[in-house]
């Protein structure tokens, strides 16, 4: 008797017993939710910080009319400085423009190819290949605007100046395609295959298949690749800043220089006195730059994980 | 639904007057790249006739389906000889377009798998595909829609609510309108691939009394699991094991006496 309850007893483990595997759990726990919450900290705080440097600026020299509708941008003015960033804007716009005209059929076009037509050793090479490209870094496409498309554009089209929308439009154009590609091809992944073989059955060709079935069922993700290329293009900057000619100009035609928004950042801070008007002034191009950047780059998100969910 | 063996028996006469393949096949041999899945098959289906499939599972009765439009050329490792004639003509040959054999052999999937489009869009896609160059008024595309629904017994259901996605629909009512959507392109055979697997009860009585309706206007070849099913709802039944055909006769006959101990085995649910 004595025996058998004594076997019970002794067998008990403790339940209070905490050794080193628990502790373990416990670091890594809050070290992953540490490194997870860091990222949007780190955003916050960026985001803090640019308004902070551009708010004396805001406060004092900021004019709503000036800063949007004139294209003067003319900070180092001895007499009177204007910083009318209209022209600039343009030059973002224009430039990120026709990056699209020459991305989205470019893209559109490989996404296709490959999510539809190419099969085994060739999409497999393919894919890698597009990832590739979208690890160029941005300042070696800067200098193939300066060194190829500079004078191929001055050769073919017999203009002075060959750094201009155009030379940065490709450019960017062409920068921002690998990734519109990749998520474009996602895009079409991700429609069931049982609507292809439907549309297929019922005499479909394979041109009619994608494009009366697969294009509409993959609208979305799609349309979401679109606005994270124009993202992109949005700040873009040493590319940009290389390859536009970094003229402020309100432009007429692709062949005229201009200067973007982010490229007038990366040159101009560097020269400035910190916490001078100028100086803030760029910091209130960076708060437009981020709210823009941020609400397409949302919107694009948000259409994508919209295909996701249904 | 009616008892199958009743409909048999008064179909007969009609099968005997109507000796005109629907689907003829000689020497068919098909591989999936090295695994062969079919083995000379040496079918003679008729006309008007709803004829069913049956056999245990990788018997090759969906294979063989499948290759009746041409659809299993989608997996792209697929080698085929043999023939298969649809009304005389081999779609095998290399002249043969293969839009025109899907316009003449409409396919039913397992799975209801209806475009995620309005219902409206789902019965037309089929019917703008081939006919293109002609222009069809509203009131014409609503005619066919209308006819083609009528035609699937869902037209009362659903006749409300047309711009409705046709993906939200119960399984049943998609089942049905994959059916209806192959109407306007006005093929000849309809072949379905377990078309009530994914069915409840109620929907697959729904969907083979609807067999039931449209035998006789389509030749209809129907692969099932369910021998139950085949004994309702077909006038011929063939019988498949290990990719080769062992029988085929009247579906009375089939499970009254089966002439083959393979099949007497199968259909006593001695295996499969």
């Amino acid at each position: 008797m004595n025996h058998a309850s004594g076997q019970q007893t002794g067998n008990l483990p403790d339940i209070n017993q905490r050794n080193a595997d628990w502790y373990i759990d416990k670091i890594v726990q809050y070290l992953v939710f540490l490194s997870g919450i860091s990222a949007i900290i780190l955003i916050v705080g960026i985001f803090i910080f640019v308004t902070i440097e551009g708010f004396g600026f805001l406060l004092e020299d900021f004019s709503f009319r000036e800063f949007f509708l004139s294209p003067w941008w003319e900070p180092t003015d001895d007499d009177e400085p204007t910083y009318g960033i209209l022209a600039l804007m343009a030059g973002t716009a224009s430039v990120t423009g026709l990056a699209m005209l020459v991305a989205i059929p470019f893209s559109l076009g490989s996404a296709i190819y490959v999510a539809e037509f190419a099969t085994g050793k060739t999409r497999e090479t393919l894919k890698v290949l597009i990832e590739l490209l979208a690890a160029i870094p941005s300042v070696v496409w800067g200098f193939i605007g300066l060194s190829i498309m500079n004078p191929l554009i001055i050769d073919l089209f017999d203009v002075p100046v060959g750094l201009n929308i155009l030379n940065a439009g490709v450019i960017l154009g062409l920068m921002a395609a690998p990734i519109m590609t990749s998520i474009c091809e996602d895009a079409l992944k991700a429609v069931p295959d049982r609507y292809r073989e439907a549309a297929e059955a019922l005499g479909g060709t394979r041109w009619q298949v994608i494009y009366k079935t697969v294009l509409p069922a993959a609208k979305n993700g799609l349309l979401g690749g679109v606005l994270l290329g124009v993202g992109r293009g949005f700040g873009e900057t040493m590319a940009v800043l290389m390859a536009t000619g970094h003229a402020i100009n309100m432009p007429s035609s692709v062949f005229d220089s201009v200067r973007a928004l982010t490229a007038t950042i990366a040159a101009e801070l560097g020269e400035t006195a910190v916490g001078s008007p100028h100086y803030q002034a760029l910091f209130t191009i960076g708060i437009f730059l981020f709210t823009i950047t941020f609400i397409i780059n949302l919107t694009a998100d948000l259409i994508v994980r919209g295909i996701r969910k249904s | 639904m009616d008892s199958g063996i009743d409909m048999n028996t008064t179909t007969q006469t009609e099968i005997e007057a109507n000796t005109e393949l629907a689907i003829g096949t000689s020497a068919l041999n098909l591989w999936y790249g090295d695994f062969q899945a079919l083995y000379d098959i040496n079918l003679a289906i008729k006309q008007g006739v709803v004829t069913s499939m049956i056999g245990p599972s990788g018997c090759g009765k969906s294979t063989f389906l499948r290759s009746v439009n041409r659809i299993n050329e989608r997996l792209g490792y697929v080698i085929i000889n043999g023939s298969i004639d649809v009304f005389g003509n081999n779609i095998y040959d290399p002249e043969v377009e293969l839009v025109q054999v899907r316009k003449q052999v409409g396919m039913v999937f397992q799975r209801p798998n209806p475009l995620p489009t309005s219902i409206r869009e789902n019965i037309l896609f089929g019917h703008k595909l081939h006919n293109r160059d002609k222009k069809y008024s509203r009131d014409d595309e609503d005619e066919i829609v209308e006819e083609s629904l009528q035609q699937v017994l869902l037209w009362d259901k659903v006749k409300d609510h047309l711009k409705r996605k046709a993906t939200e629909l119960s399984l049943e009512e998609q089942q049905k309108l994959c059916i209806a959507r192959l109407l306007p392109v006005k093929p000849r055979i309809l072949l379905m691939d377990e078309p009530c697997s994914a069915l409840d009860p109620k929907g697959t009585a729904a969907v083979e009394e609807l067999i039931w309706e449209l035998r006789g206007k389509y030749s209809i070849l129907i692969v099932t699991h369910n021998m139950a099913q085949a004994r309702r709802a077909s006038e011929e039944c063939i019988f498949m094991l290990m990719g080769k055909v062992i029988e085929h006769t009247d579906t009375a006959d089939m499970f009254v006496t089966p002439q083959h101990q393979e099949t007497a085995d199968y259909i006593e649910g001695r295996y499969g």
